[in-house]
């Protein structure tokens, strides 16, 4: 399996390949008006207008602090043509996974947030939360 | 032969032939004696027929053959026209549709056999006629041979034609000089899929060889395919009829060619002979035999051949989405060149500005251009309504009369789509609900047959439509009484409601005040989804009423999805853009003569007292600092006035809507985004959902 492997914080986290369709710098975003929390606002990417997520605050961790590093992945989450932008505070490089070095966890019922997880995958001494990115940009 | 290539064609000229046999089938049964009326519904048929059988679809062709039939014992005035009748054929039209969808979705016609509908049909024949085989071998003509003396006489059609004045002058002409004068009548292939086309390549051969005087139909109705699938000609050749029909013959798809000579009477010849010579001798027309051959024939023959009207071609609605991307992209760019400009000093770059100006202005008419192309006659959409309506009066038993004007008006393609669902809940509601029954009409001395008006204009940039009724009106106090049941509002509440706001109830979803439930409509789902549809489409719905005078809903649309005009404004830092269709007007006000009634702010705005809303507020925007001046929009919807309060004035745009996309919800009023010149992204405000 090829993952992008991301930094949030000192954690790392893997998007499946598959999803993205390009990573693009920090952008200036519009607030849209009561959208969920977790949204930052939209985007003009290339003339199309992008919803971007803040990644941190949907996992529920502290609100990102923008710098130099800060990248916007462009996902496209279903068949159909719209994009989501999710924000990390930094691109690393893309990984192979064999499949056994994934493992799925076993996550309790009510911890709401471990559903946004697809597996924890081993490189090297890493470990790597491979993002269920369905889940995470689904209502 | 492989016809996959020509089922989009196919399924198209269906779509039309079947529009237009409801549409004459109406008429026919108003006007039973309208010969043209069964001309054009036999012709229809008849290409319906000759259609689905090249397309392989047996089933269809079986049952239009039989509908045909009947048509053409109609044509023949052997049967007359009746309610039953009428009703069959509807049926067999309605099956027919249903063939269509089926060949749509799949490419088959499927299995259904409609063999009542046939069975009736047939019943329908025998009753009129005593037998049917008659005109079952009259609608296939027998398809052999070619010979030029053929016994059966009704082939020879030329010889029925009747001539003009000139045209037998040039045959009196050309019998003196010993040419041949040659009538003909041309079989062509049923299953030919070009006839018009046919029709043409033959005329060119036998212009080769002689001069065409007179055609029947007109070389411009063969041209527009205005026949079935035969035509007759008269020729001036020096050939005889069998090698005219051998000529003929080469081309392909044709079945069948019979001629003979074509000859005045004597006396006629001399009479002709005689005016000719007068014509000759004479000096205004010192024409040559050549010259005066040519006037009669040649000319009206070169003319027809430049096709003349209609020129128009399909395209693919999605090419035309792309081509409005394409300009959508188009002004964005202009927008940030000109937002560019605004960096530069007009005094040292004119040129620039030249351009730039220029440039404007090719954009605007390049995106008004582009707009017209995607804009559809709303005809389109209200054809199926009269045919709806008959249905609806016969099941409800009410009598009931459409009348419809205004078809001409032209909308968007992408809201011809959507706005036909709509439309058909209002008539539906209007013929159920609206309409009283006869007895109750003739009561209340009003006319027993009710009128519905569907009427559609354009007015400045939007598109109304209205329907509208002449029944029984909206009861406010049955409303009332049924909100207050249903606990909608308390009776305080509604006491303390104008008609109008009490009218609107009925927009509200699940609220129908229909006591019974029929399955045209009451079940209360009704208002809500046409006010939400229109609404999406960017328009506006609203209920007029006065009881026991009628009902009008008034629909207004805009006339482009796209691009519209926008008043760019600021709130705090965050720019916004409101659709210029609804301001009325922008104040410079005073906080001071903003007063608190009721717990609302309200502003006095000369007599009118408007309430006054804090977009900020509403938007969450950060707090901006108190002004003792205050930018006041008014907004209006319907005779509903408000005034949004901004903290800036930016200017009037040109933007292109985009989506927010599915993913991220909005507040109710963000109607969408759009780019500005500078790449930033502003929200489209919808006013509308505010008041």
């Amino acid at each position: 399996m090829q993952i992008i492997d991301v930094r949030l914080g000192n954690d790392l986290y893997g998007i499946e390949i598959k999803y993205v369709n390009s990573i693009i710098v920090m952008q200036s975003i519009t607030r849209v008006p009561k959208s969920q929390p977790y949204y930052l606002g939209v985007i003009n990417l290339r003339g199309e207008i992008v919803p971007v997520m803040s990644l941190r605050r949907r996992l529920g961790l502290e609100d990102d602090v923008f710098s130099s590093s800060t990248r916007i992945m462009i996902i496209k989450p279903d068949d159909s043509a719209e994009s989501v932008g999710l924000i990390v505070d930094e691109v690393n490089e893309v990984l192979t996974l064999a499949e056994e070095n994934i493992k799925n966890i076993n996550y309790d019922e009510k911890d709401s947030k471990a559903v946004f997880s697809a597996g924890i995958g081993k490189f090297g001494n890493d470990l790597i939360n491979i993002l269920n990115i369905p889940v995470i940009i689904g209502k | 032969m492989d016809v996959s290539q020509y089922l989009e064609i196919f399924i198209e000229e269906t779509k039309e032939h079947l529009q237009s046999l409801n549409e004459h089938i109406l008429i026919l049964e108003k006007e039973p004696e309208n010969e043209a009326t069964i001309n054009e519904i036999f012709r229809a048929a008849h290409s319906l027929k000759g259609m689905a059988g090249t397309m392989g679809y047996q089933k269809m062709q079986r049952l239009t053959h039989d509908m045909e039939n009947v048509f053409s014992e109609i044509r023949n005035g052997k049967m007359k026209v009746t309610s039953d009748l009428i009703d069959v054929l509807f049926k067999g039209l309605d099956a027919l549709e249903n063939y269509l969808v089926n060949i749509q979705t799949d490419g088959t016609e499927g299995d259904q056999e409609y063999s009542d509908i046939i069975d009736a049909l047939k019943q329908i024949l025998d009753k009129g006629l005593g037998n049917v085989t008659v005109s079952a071998e009259k609608a296939k003509p027998d398809s052999q041979g070619t010979t030029a003396v053929s016994e059966n006489t009704g082939k020879f059609k030329f010889k029925a034609l009747k001539l003009e004045e000139h045209e037998k002058k040039a045959i009196a002409k050309a019998t003196s000089l010993n040419l041949n004068v040659v009538g003909m009548t041309i079989y062509i292939q049923e299953d030919c899929v070009l006839k018009g086309a046919r029709a043409f390549m033959i005329n060119k051969v036998l212009e080769e060889h002689g001069e065409i005087i007179k055609l029947y139909p007109s070389a411009q109705d063969l041209e527009d395919e205005k026949f079935d699938f035969d035509f007759s000609a008269l020729v001036i050749t020096n050939e005889t009829p069998e090698k005219l029909i051998s000529y003929a013959m080469s081309v392909s798809e044709v079945k069948e060619v019979v001629a003979d000579y074509v000859r005045l009477e004597e006396k006629e010849y001399g009479t002709y002979m005689e005016s000719i010579r007068q014509d000759e001798s004479g000096v205004a027309a010192p024409k040559g035999e050549k010259e005066s051959l040519k006037d009669g024939s040649q000319k009206p023959q070169k003319q027809a051949a430049k096709p003349i009207a209609n020129r128009s071609v399909r395209v693919d609605i999605e090419k035309l989405d792309e081509l409005m991307n394409l300009v959508s992209e188009l002004i964005i760019a202009k927008n940030s060149l000109v937002s560019y400009s605004s960096t530069l000093d007009q005094q040292i770059h004119t040129e620039f500005f030249d351009q730039i100006e220029y440039l404007e202005r090719i954009t605007s008419n390049l995106h008004e251009s582009v707009m017209k192309v995607r804009m559809v006659p709303i005809e389109t959409v209200v054809n199926r309504f009269p045919r709806m309506i008959r249905d609806l009066s016969k099941s409800l038993g009410k009598e009931m009369e459409l009348y419809m004007t205004g078809e001409d008006t032209e909308l968007d393609r992408t809201v011809i789509d959507e706005i036909g669902d709509p439309l058909m809940h209002l008539l539906r509601n209007a013929a159920d609900h609206g309409l009283e029954s006869r007895e109750d009409r003739i009561k209340l001395g009003k006319n027993p047959v009710g009128s519905i008006y569907l009427n559609a204009y354009q007015d400045g940039n939007n598109v109304v439509i209205e329907v509208r009724d002449d029944g029984r009106g909206i009861d406010t106090e049955k409303i009332k009484k049924v909100a207050a049941e249903r606990g909608v509002y308390t009776k305080e509440q509604l006491d303390r409601m104008s008609e109008k706001e009490i009218i609107d109830i009925l927009f509200m979803p699940s609220f129908s005040t229909s006591s019974k439930v029929s399955d045209i409509s009451g079940r209360g789902v009704g208002l809500d989804v046409v006010k939400t549809k229109i609404e999406a489409l960017g328009g506006e719905v609203e209920a007029k009423s006065k009881l026991h005078e009628g009902t009008t809903f008034t629909i207004r649309l805009p006339l482009t999805l796209a691009i519209m005009q926008a008043l760019m404004v600021k709130l705090s830092s965050e720019k916004y853009a409101l659709p210029l269709g609804n301001i009325q007007t922008v104040e410079h006000v005073d906080k001071n003569e903003i007063k608190i009634v009721n717990n609302t702010e309200v502003l006095n705005l000369r007599g009118t007292i408007i309430p006054i809303i804090r977009l900020g507020e509403i938007l969450d925007c950060e707090k901006s600092k108190e002004q003792d001046e205050l930018f006041v929009v008014v907004v209006k919807k319907g005779e509903r006035l408000a005034g949004l309060v901004v903290d800036e004035l930016m200017g009037q745009y040109e933007i292109v809507i985009k989506s927010i996309g599915k993913f991220i919800k909005a507040h109710k009023i963000v109607s969408g985004a759009t780019i500005l010149g500078n790449g930033e992204v502003a929200l489209i405000l919808d006013v509308n959902s505010l008041i």
